[in-house]
């Protein structure tokens, strides 16, 4: 036992001591104390009920705050175990065990985490015993959503519109081709969603990664029990079968070399995106992997499937939208950078420091927001579509955040969340400004250069 | 009408926390922090199977005692007390079995609800077993001196000092 442990442990008003009477039932009784650093003792004051030296006590210190209307925190607690001998009035223990939780140090959430194997030993030994598989329930509905992590859709959802949107405005557009676009695209997705969990199991980052949010860390689907990989794997497969068959079809309906091999290199991407033998994200490819396919290939695709031919001013679209999807992996992947690099996830954030990676990400998200202002100050895009600009100060707080918050997994989850928002926001508003070019031009027989 | 001494009754309905010891493996003490749940003639906890060697414990042998030393966890009581008594582990359907205590739990820790409401992201937390320990022996030291021989209370006897 080290001397921060005494030191932690002379926190503490008082300690129970409990051990196991003749009679077979533990006996406990709280007691004063002195925790001697130096001679690695702890020293029980004299106790009405008489203490044992002739067998293993366990001395524990706890500490909760009652919260009124609530219930109560800060929990913790120290666990030792020993002889104890006597020493005049004191009975000594120098402990030969110990073990405690602080929630300060070890967060509810991670403490957790570090015990689903436990959780894992328990269920199966109680299947074992009744002969029937006990395990946690969760309705489908919720199974289904966490397992596909449904909410990141709009990753899809953003790119599509805007390759939608510019085909609109080119004058293609066919209500039932976006439909089929967007469930394509959306199965694809969930495909590449399931897939990378399966992958992140079978390698043990998830296994390896005590501190999950809810943008990092995987579904946890699998650890948890909820699902076991046979059924993540059928997930997976449906979705893919769904994604690509619609895709198949839509490459027969538009007869479409271009679409043909966009989509051909939007599987690949998804699924090498984790997948030997390329396991493009170990090999710090991961982001370069995301922009390309939340990126062009999202844009040009749904932009071919509308048109059939290819666009510059898609392509410049979706540039935007692809460094900030990119940069969602990038941030997200900073707390798993750990668990991740153990198992040889070789991630940015797990190959770069901190200061490099906190930089990198302000950079990448200027660059994008530069490439809204040059793209629309030029009529490559419609310059309405510098509205988009109205999310740099999301980037700042982003920045920001990265900063204050890279050790934190927790305290970093706002910061993952207004990253995922100002991919969406910026995604809308290139969206709403094609819109409003759109309508301009309707409406107005010379709109003015600003609306166009 | 129960044998628990009244300061132990009022020390068990308020506290909110008690360190619950059962036998080991090796036969030695395992203590547990731990919300205690009192109706009047239980005392209840609940274990979540992430946190479920206590359980494996209990299973294997159902003597277990319950202390409760920490005034600022129980409303300023000065009393202190050890509960000794027999476990039984109730887990029929851990998703389920345990919410018949809900009622004793939201009085304690009335966020319990605001937990339970976000089940989907703690889903292993509230697979629970419920258990139960019907008192034998009630030791307690009235005035929390524990420096002083406790009063002893069984449910053949009245207490006694």
């Amino acid at each position: 036992m080290d001397s921060d442990l005494f030191a932690k442990l002379s926190a503490y008003p008082h300690v129970v001591v409990s051990w196991i009477d003749d009679d077979g039932y533990p006996v406990q009784t709280a007691a004063r104390f002195r925790a001697d650093a130096e001679k690695g003792e702890v020293r029980i004051g004299r106790t009405g009920l008489p203490l044992p030296d002739d067998r293993e006590v366990n001395v524990v210190a706890s500490h909760i705050r009652p919260q009124p209307g609530t219930g109560y925190d800060q929990r913790r607690y120290l666990s030792l175990w020993g002889r104890l001998h006597g020493d005049g009035d004191e009975m000594v223990l120098r402990p030969a065990r110990v073990w405690g939780w602080d929630e300060a140090e070890t967060p509810f959430f991670e403490y957790v985490e570090r015990s689903n194997v436990q959780a894992r030993r328990y269920m199966h030994a109680l299947s074992v015993e009744r002969g029937e598989e006990v395990k946690p329930r969760l309705s489908p509905v919720w199974t289904f959503l966490l397992a596909t992590r449904l909410p990141f859709l709009t990753a899809t959802i953003v790119p599509i519109l805007l390759g939608i949107a510019v085909a609109a405005r080119d004058g293609y557009f066919s209500w039932w081709l976006a439909l089929l676009t967007l469930v394509g695209g959306a199965a694809i997705h969930i495909g590449l969603n399931t897939a990378n969990d399966i992958f992140d199991a079978l390698s043990g980052a998830d296994e390896a990664n005590y501190t999950p949010t809810q943008f990092s860390g995987g579904s946890r689907v699998i650890q948890r029990g909820l699902l076991t990989l046979r059924q993540m794997c059928a997930l997976s497969a449906g979705a893919y079968v769904v994604g690509i068959s619609i895709g198949v079809t839509l490459v027969l309906a538009r007869g479409s070399l271009e679409l043909l091999a966009i989509g051909l290199l939007g599987v690949a991407l998804s699924v090498f995106y984790t997948a030997p033998p390329l396991r493009l994200v170990h090999r710090g490819l991961g982001e370069v992997t995301t922009a390309l396919g939340f990126g062009p290939i999202m844009v040009l695709g749904a932009y071919v499937v509308q048109a059939q031919k290819l666009s510059w001013e898609a392509f410049v679209v979706s540039v935007p939208v692809a460094i900030l999807i990119a940069l969602v992996l990038y941030v997200n992947e900073i707390p798993d950078r750990y668990s991740d690099g153990s198992v040889g996830k070789r991630t940015l954030p797990a190959r770069l420091g901190r200061v490099a990676v906190t930089r990198g990400f302000l950079i990448a998200a200027l660059a994008a927001f530069a490439v809204v202002l040059v793209a629309a100050a030029f009529g490559i895009i419609p310059r309405p579509a510098i509205i988009a600009l109205g999310a740099l100060p999301l980037a700042w707080k982003v920045y920001r955040g990265i900063k204050a918050y890279y050790t934190s997994p927790y305290e970093l989850m706002a910061t993952m969340g207004q990253n995922v928002q100002m991919h969406l926001v910026v995604g809308l508003a290139l969206f709403a400004g094609y819109m409003i070019a759109e309508l301009a031009s309707a409406v107005l027989d010379s709109p003015p250069a600003l609306l166009v | 009408m129960s044998w628990i001494p009244a300061p132990v009754d009022e020390l068990l309905a308020a506290a909110l926390v008690c360190e619950m010891t059962v036998v080991g493996a090796k036969g030695q003490p395992v203590t547990h922090p731990l919300l205690p749940l009192w109706d009047g003639e239980r005392v209840y906890v609940t274990s979540s199977v992430l946190f479920s060697r206590k359980l494996e414990h209990i299973k294997r042998d159902g003597k277990v005692s319950v202390a409760i030393t920490d005034p600022v966890a129980c409303g300023g009581l000065a009393t202190r007390c050890t509960v000794q008594g027999d476990a039984r582990v109730f887990e029929d359907d851990p998703h389920e079995t345990w919410t018949r205590i809900l009622p004793l739990w939201r009085a304690k820790e009335p966020a319990i609800d605001f937990f339970l409401g976000k089940r989907f992201a703690l889903p292993l937390f509230f697979e629970r077993s419920l258990i139960e320990i019907t008192p034998r022996r009630v030791l307690w030291w009235e005035d929390g001196n524990v420096e002083s021989a406790p009063s002893v209370a069984t449910p053949e006897g009245a207490g006694h000092g």
